[in-house]
Order: structure tokens, then sequence, then C-alpha cells
């Protein structure tokens, strides 16, 4: 029973990580039906450019563990979201009108370029975390001994996801992002700026993603390059989970996901741990490609 | 017994009622318009019948047996072709290689054929590029066999629709407003491939907004308006039908 | 007409006798193009010809490659004989696993493939059915033997690979000209359309994923005998990105494309082997570079031509 519940604390904290970085995945392909595949790599880059924040500018010593953290967190989400914006301007924005095919294999181009990035510029071993920022206590939640880290990862998250949910649907600017994944001809005649709703949509995701690598490197203590592959299939089948283009969708799905993977792990098999993702993601295409909260959309003939 | 029977049919989307308890024949040899303002749910009978989409209520049934749930491509093996109402013909293939794409299920060769160029293979090659070259010169399009299908004149894409629908065989042809955008000229002459289409025994079923080229080529209008139908009968009788006039046609209309 | 037949046998030519000027090292680079080649090939049909996004053929690939591994080490099949098998296993794979998922539409079928590549890996890590060999996989595979002569060196192997390519280019002109191959462009032209024409779409479909994958079953086994160790680490999903990158950048639909494409690719890095890790880089900004600035790829495809012969009109050669 405590290993359950330590399990379902950790696969909440886990998913509250897939939740921020499926956000971006269904974001960007609610507005314009484009699989980012270059996020995952945003997201290590919000992990390494933590860790070079952190080390250089020593923030936590200055400000204490709190707000250096806060600051810290601020600076990374708003370097990613400048990346991000630049991501879409040089390559996706040039390919709007041309096939579907095209931004597809622009996108892997990107992924790999931007990867490849990071590792000429950190190099291809594993990076290490400074240890000593987040509480290494414990608190005692129903008599179980929980990880003070995992509440406040899972508090974290939950909070960036709250302030998205109610910036998505309680501002103008957020209802135009939602009209606009809704129907974008439509959005634009109702005198939408659409391409400033994309550059936002390409700023928030890919900063939520940021976030994300940051608080990765933080909780698990280790970057590297290639972190993304792994935590981006998954967070993208969280996106799917929920149904890709709706928000909320991604939230419940990272979360869920996040569950399911830890309790999965824990009660079925740990080799098979990264492959359960991916038997998510193939089950829910062929029994509900929509998702648990998505709309199924039908097409004109 | 007629070719095409449709009875009590219904189709709903969400809450729209697309398709509203609607019942036609279409008898064999004829030529039968299925005419209606815009949103009256024609080309929702036309996918309901090509199931493309599956109806909710009712039957159709082709040559005495129902075709509800059967894929799109068996329905044309089973003689009803179509042309869509948005040309929706293979862009960037040319002409020819568009009316072959019709008689693709006309024939046998399989992967090994298609793999080794066995003697059968090349033989039905060869027959199929005469017979698409034949029905081309049917539609009047013989000069543009090699033509990429998008450099094509509006009004000899929807030829070539047409000629693709032929290849295949078909017993029914229906067409989808295949006058749309074309001028007076082509539309004349469209009434005579209409009418050449029929002399060879194939029956046609159309949807058309020009009502000039409904009346010339029609034998019997069904009329729909909402998703239900409103009139039936020959060209005559719907001309004077009042709640045709009243819901479609207006008062000033020659024809 | 004339001169393409000079300037392929020219090619022919030159390819027959390359070998002889070049050291093992670069024929064995030679040899990689030439899997990849073939591997491009197979990955063509599915990618180019029918236009689905699979992003998981590394899978078709592996189960190839260790389909011959597992029959020659347990059982001691000689490797080329086992060629058909490996086409039929990985075949059979792709049916098995393409069949539930066939109907889904463009991204999500990407996905799904990209998903089934990662299973496929893991499996194969994970030693599932206690015969894959774990992550350190399957060593000791026999070289192939034809007959009587063994073929070791890179140099043997390069004629070996080489002949299969001939043997592949030949056989997809064909599929190209053909009923098969029509149908597979109807269907990447417009699916709905191809359907009203009486084109069963999920068919062809289905067929374009089983003859792809059972291609490149088929060369994996030759990777096998090739490398006479195989591992998981072979398989990955960015080989499935590698291919899937020949394929667009050489030109969806062109065979001289895949080749082209097999060459730049892939001989490209080895020539600019000083900027090893840069490599990856320009890769990556090429792709970008070639999507917004050439779409159709290096050398896209030319139209089917159907010339006038004797007896009427049948296919030509483009």
């Amino acid at each position: 029973m405590e290993q359950f519940f330590q399990q379902l604390t950790n696969g909440l904290a886990v998913g509250g990580i897939y939740a921020l970085i499926a956000l971006g995945y269904t974001m960007v392909y609610g507005v314009l039906k484009l699989i980012n595949f270059a996020h995952s790599d945003l997201f290590t880059l919000g992990a390494y450019f933590g860790l070079t924040l952190l080390s250089s500018l020593l923030l936590t010593d200055k400000l204490g563990p709190f707000w250096g953290t806060i600051l810290l967190a601020v600076m990374v989400m708003g370097l990613i979201a400048l990346v991000g914006a630049l991501l879409d301007r040089v390559a996706y924005r040039p390919l709007r009108e041309s096939p579907r095919l095209s931004a597809v294999v622009s996108a892997l181009g990107a992924s790999i370029f931007l990867q490849n990035t990071v590792m000429l510029i950190y190099g291809a071993r594993f990076q290490v975390y400074p240890q000593n920022i987040l509480p290494a206590t414990a608190l005692n939640v129903f008599g179980i001994q929980v990880p003070v880290v995992r509440i406040l990862v899972l508090a974290a998250s939950l909070a960036l996801m709250t302030v998205l949910y109610l910036f998505i649907q309680k501002t103008r600017v957020g209802t135009a992002v939602r009209a606009a994944a809704i129907d974008q001809g439509a959005a634009r005649l109702m005198g939408i700026d659409v391409n400033r709703v994309i550059l936002l949509v390409f700023m928030i995701g890919p900063a939520l993603g940021g976030a994300a690598g940051l608080m990765v490197g933080l909780y698990y203590g280790q970057i590297n390059f290639t972190m993304g592959w792994v935590y981006g299939l998954k967070a993208f089948t969280a996106a799917i989970l929920g149904g890709i283009g709706n928000i909320p969708g991604a939230m419940v799905g990272g979360l869920l996901l996040g569950i399911i993977e830890a309790l999965g792990a824990t009660y079925l098999s740990v080799a098979w741990k990264d492959a359960i993702a991916f038997f998510v993601l193939i089950l829910i295409l062929i029994v509900r490609p929509t998702g648990l909260l998505g709309e199924r959309v039908a097409e004109k003939v | 017994m007629s070719l095409l029977s449709v009875s009590r049919l219904s189709k709903n989307f969400g809450g729209l009622s697309a398709v509203s308890n609607l019942t036609f024949v279409v008898p064999g040899g004829s030529v039968v318009g299925l005419i209606g303002p815009n949103g009256a749910g024609k080309t929702t009978v036309f996918n309901l019948i090509t199931g493309i989409y599956r109806p909710d209520q009712g039957e159709i049934l082709f040559n005495g047996s129902s075709i509800i749930g059967l894929p799109t491509h068996r329905i044309v093996a089973r003689g009803i072709a179509r042309t869509f109402q948005t040309i929706r013909l293979f862009q960037n293939l040319s002409t020819l290689e568009n009316v072959l794409a019709g008689y693709h299920c006309q024939m046998k060769t399989g992967l090994f054929g298609s793999l080794l160029h066995t003697g059968r293979q090349r033989r039905e090659e060869r027959q199929a590029v005469s017979i698409a070259l034949k029905t081309l010169k049917f539609v009047g399009l013989e000069g543009q066999a090699e033509q990429t299908a998008r450099n094509l004149s509006y009004g000899n894409q929807r030829l070539l629709e047409i000629a693709r629908a032929l290849a295949t065989g078909p017993q029914l042809l229906i067409l989808d407003e295949p006058a749309g955008g074309m001028n007076e000229q082509e539309t004349t002459r469209l009434v005579e491939l209409i009418r050449s289409i029929r002399d060879r025994g194939i029956t046609i079923l159309l949807i058309e907004h020009d009502m000039s080229l409904v009346m010339r080529v029609c034998e019997k209008i069904v009329v729909m308006e909402y998703g239900l139908k409103i009139a039936e009968g020959s060209p005559e009788e719907i001309k004077g039908d009042p709640r045709v006039v009243e819901a479609y046609l207006g008062t000033d209309h020659e024809w | 007409m004339a001169r393409t037949h000079w300037l392929y046998g020219a090619l022919v030519l030159l390819a027959a006798v390359l070998p002889s000027f070049l050291n093992p090292y670069w024929v064995d680079v030679l040899n990689s193009i030439g899997i990849y080649a073939i591997l491009a090939l197979s990955l063509n049909l599915i990618v180019g010809h029918a236009g689905l996004f699979n992003l998981g053929h590394a899978a078709f690939y592996a189960v190839g490659a260790y389909t011959a591994a597992i029959l020659n080490t347990q059982f001691q099949i000689p490797v080329l004989w086992l060629i058909p098998v490996c086409g039929l296993t990985s075949g059979l794979f792709a049916l098995l696993v393409a069949r539930p998922i066939i109907h889904l539409r463009g991204d999500y079928l990407c996905i799904v493939t990209i998903g089934v590549g990662e299973i496929v890996r893991i499996a194969l890590i994970n030693d599932v059915f206690g015969i894959t060999g774990g992550s350190n996989g399957i060593f000791g595979i026999a070289r192939p033997v034809v007959m009587g002569w063994v073929i070791r060196t890179p140099h043997q192997f390069y004629y070996l690979i080489w002949t299969l390519v001939g043997v592949t280019v030949v056989l997809f002109h064909l599929l190209e000209y053909s009923r098969f191959g029509r149908a597979l462009n109807y269907l990447r032209e417009d699916e709905t359309a191809a359907e009203g024409s009486g084109i069963d779409t999920a068919h062809y479909k289905l067929a374009s994923f089983v003859v792809g994958a059972a291609w490149a079953g088929m060369v994996g086994n030759v990777y096998a005998a090739k490398m006479t160790i195989i591992s998981p680490e072979s398989f990955t999903f960015w080989e499935s990105v590698l291919m899937f990158a020949i394929v667009i950048l050489g030109g969806c639909g062109s065979i001289p494309g895949m080749l082209l494409g097999a060459f730049l690719v892939v001989g490209l890095p080895e020539v600019f082997r000083g900027f090893a890790n840069a490599r990856m880089l320009v890769f990556g900004a090429a792709m970008v570079v070639m999507m917004i600035f050439r779409t159709q790829g290096i050398l896209p495809p030319r139209p089917r031509r159907y010339r006038p012969t004797e007896n009427g009109w049948g296919e030509g050669e483009g």
C-alpha cells in the first residue's frame, strides 16, 4: 500500500513534467496541425540553459534556493520562448503553404540540428546539476514519507498549468488561440491576427517545455543531450492520450501517463517501462484516436 | 425493376438532419436529376449511395441488393461511378493516367504480374491504354492524353472526371454538379455528352444548379430542401409545382 | 531514349570496375551506400509512392536481420538461402502491425510507426522470447556463400550488394510502370478520389507496407551477414530517420533519386569525416533548407510516358 502511494506520487510528479512538455506539442498541433519534432530538443535546451545560468550566475547562492530557482525558471522560460519563436520563423513559417510532409521533414531536420548543437556546445557526456538546491527532506503525508522535491515538482507543474489554463480560458488572447486552433480561416475573418497567435504559441509552448527541462535537471540531477527523445515521445503520447490539440487534454494525459507508467513499471515490468508509453500510444490511436477529451472532426467530401 | 432504389433514407450529423426519410427510384436507362437549394442534402445523398457515409436509417438497393455498408470501391465494382462536386482529379498525374485510375477495377494484374511484367500483364496494359484513349475520345479530350491534369481548363477537368468515372464500366453514373463553372458552349456539349452516355445504356443520376441543363436532359427530377424530398416528377411537372417554385426556382427563370 | 541507355550502360561499367581503384575503406563505404540505397528504395514504395509517412522502417530492417542471425546461428542454414525467409518474416510482421493502423490519418500513422519502431527495439534489447540476445545482440553470423565462394572482403561484398541494388532497381522500375504502381500513386494523390474510382485503398496501403518491409527484411539479411554481429543499436529511430531523409531528399517516388540520396546522405559524411561532429548538424540543416527551397527533392520522378508501339499503345520508359 505504501509502495502504491509512493509510486502514485512519483507518477504524478513525472506526469506533471510530461504534461508541461505535452502542452507544447498540443498547442502547436492545435493551431498549425504540425507535429513539432523539435519541441523535445527545446526541452533539452531548457535543462542545459538552466545548468549554465545556475552555474554562472549563482542565483541560488545570492537569492536563496526559493527565489533563486524562481528567477532561474523565469529566465530559462524566457530564453526558450525566444528560441521557440526563432525555430518557427526559420523552419516552419516558410512552409505554411507547403504540403504537410515538408513541414514534418523540416521539423525532423530542426530537431537533429538542435540536438547536435547541444552536443557540440556541451559535449556528449552526462552533465550534473548542483545537488544542494532543492531540499532533500521528506514530508509526512497520511503517514507516508514523501520526498519534498516530488511535491515541489508536482506543485510547480500544476501552478504553471493553472496559469496557462486561466490564460487560455479567461483572456482575450487566450480565446484567440483557441479560435485559431479550431478554424484558422474563420479566426482570421473575425479579425484575429493569426500570425501573432502562432508566434505566441511558439513562445508559450517551448517556455513550458524549457521549464520542464529545468525541473528534470533539478529533480533527477543528470542531463544529457539525448534526453529529449524519450521525454518527447512520451509527452507526445500524453498529448494524444488527452486529445491532440486539446489543452486540458494534454494536462490530463500527462498526469495520467505518468501514473500508468509508474504503476506499470512497478507492478508489471521495469525493463519495459519505456515501452509502456508506446503501447498506450498505439492502443489509443487504434481504439480512440481523438483521445480522451478530443472531438472528432469530419472531413467534407 | 428500378436500377437504384432509395427508401426512407436518413442521415444526421451531430444534431443536424442532413437527409430525412428520402425515397426515390432511378429507373434503368433514364436520366434523373436531383435539385434543390444549397444545403438541401443532395451531395450527402450521393455520399450515402457511394458508401462514403453510412445511413442512420433506410435502405439503398442497387439491382435489387442492398449496398449499405459496402466500402466505396466495392460499390464502384458493382457498377456505380461518380464525379465530385469539387473536382477531385489526380492533379499531378497525366490525363491518361487519371482515366486509367477508373479502369483499374476492370483489370486483374496483381503484385507479381506488376513486378515481373509477364506477357499477360503487358497485354492488359496495352488494352487498358487503348480503352482509356477511347474513353477520352468519347468525352472529347483525345488530344490531351499526355497533359498533366492540373493544366487542363476547368471545363475539361470536369470532362476528365466523367471520363475517369466511365472507365470503371458503370451501370449508373452519378454526376455531382458536372456543369459547375462551365460556360454556355461547354454546357451544351455536356448535354450532348450526357445524352450519348445514356444512349450507351448507362443510367445517369445528376445534381445540378444549372436549370437549363436539367430541364433539357433529365427525364425525371427529384427536388430536395432541408434534407426532405419536396417534389418528384417530370420537368414539366416540376416547373409548375408551386412548392418547388417557392423554395428554389423563383418565377423569372427562362428555360 | 538511346542516350539514356548509353548513360546506364556507362554507369554499370563504372560500377563494375570501381572497386579496383579504391582502397577497402572506401569500398566498404560504397557497400554502406548500396545497403542504404536498397533500404531507401524499399521505403520509397511506402513513403514516395503511396505517400504514407513511415518513420519506423528500421523495425522491418531489424526483423530481417535478426531472422537471418537467429536461423543461421541456431540452425546453421546458409544466410543467402534465408533471404526469402527474411523477406517473408518482415513482410508478415508488417502485415500484422500495419493492419490495425492502416486507416489512420497521415500524422497519426507517422507517430504509430515511430512507436512500432521503438517497441521492436525495446523488445530486442529485452531479449523477447529469449532469442534476440538482448543489448549485446547476436554474433557469429556466417558469411554468405555463393556457389562455394565465401564472400568476406569488402570487395566481394561490393559485387553482391550492388548486384542486389541492380536487381531491386529493375524490379521496382517495372513495378512503377504497372497497375500496382499506379494504384499507389492514386492513393497518394487523393485517397477519397482513388477509393471513389474503385481502388481498394486499404489493400494497397497495406501492400505497400508489406512489400517495402519484405525488401528491407531481405537487405537486413545481407547486412547481418556482412557485419557478422548485429545488435539493437543498429536499428534505432535515427536509422529510420536516415532512410526517410534519403527518400525525401533524393526525391519521393524517384529511383535515381534514391541512389543519389544514398550517395549524398551516407557518402558525404564520410568525405567530410574531419568535421565528424558537425556532420549531423549540417544534415539537419540540410533537411530544413531542402524543404524550404526544393520540396520535391533533388531528383524528382519524371511522369510516366505511354507511347505508341506497333500494336497500338503501351507503356514506355520514362
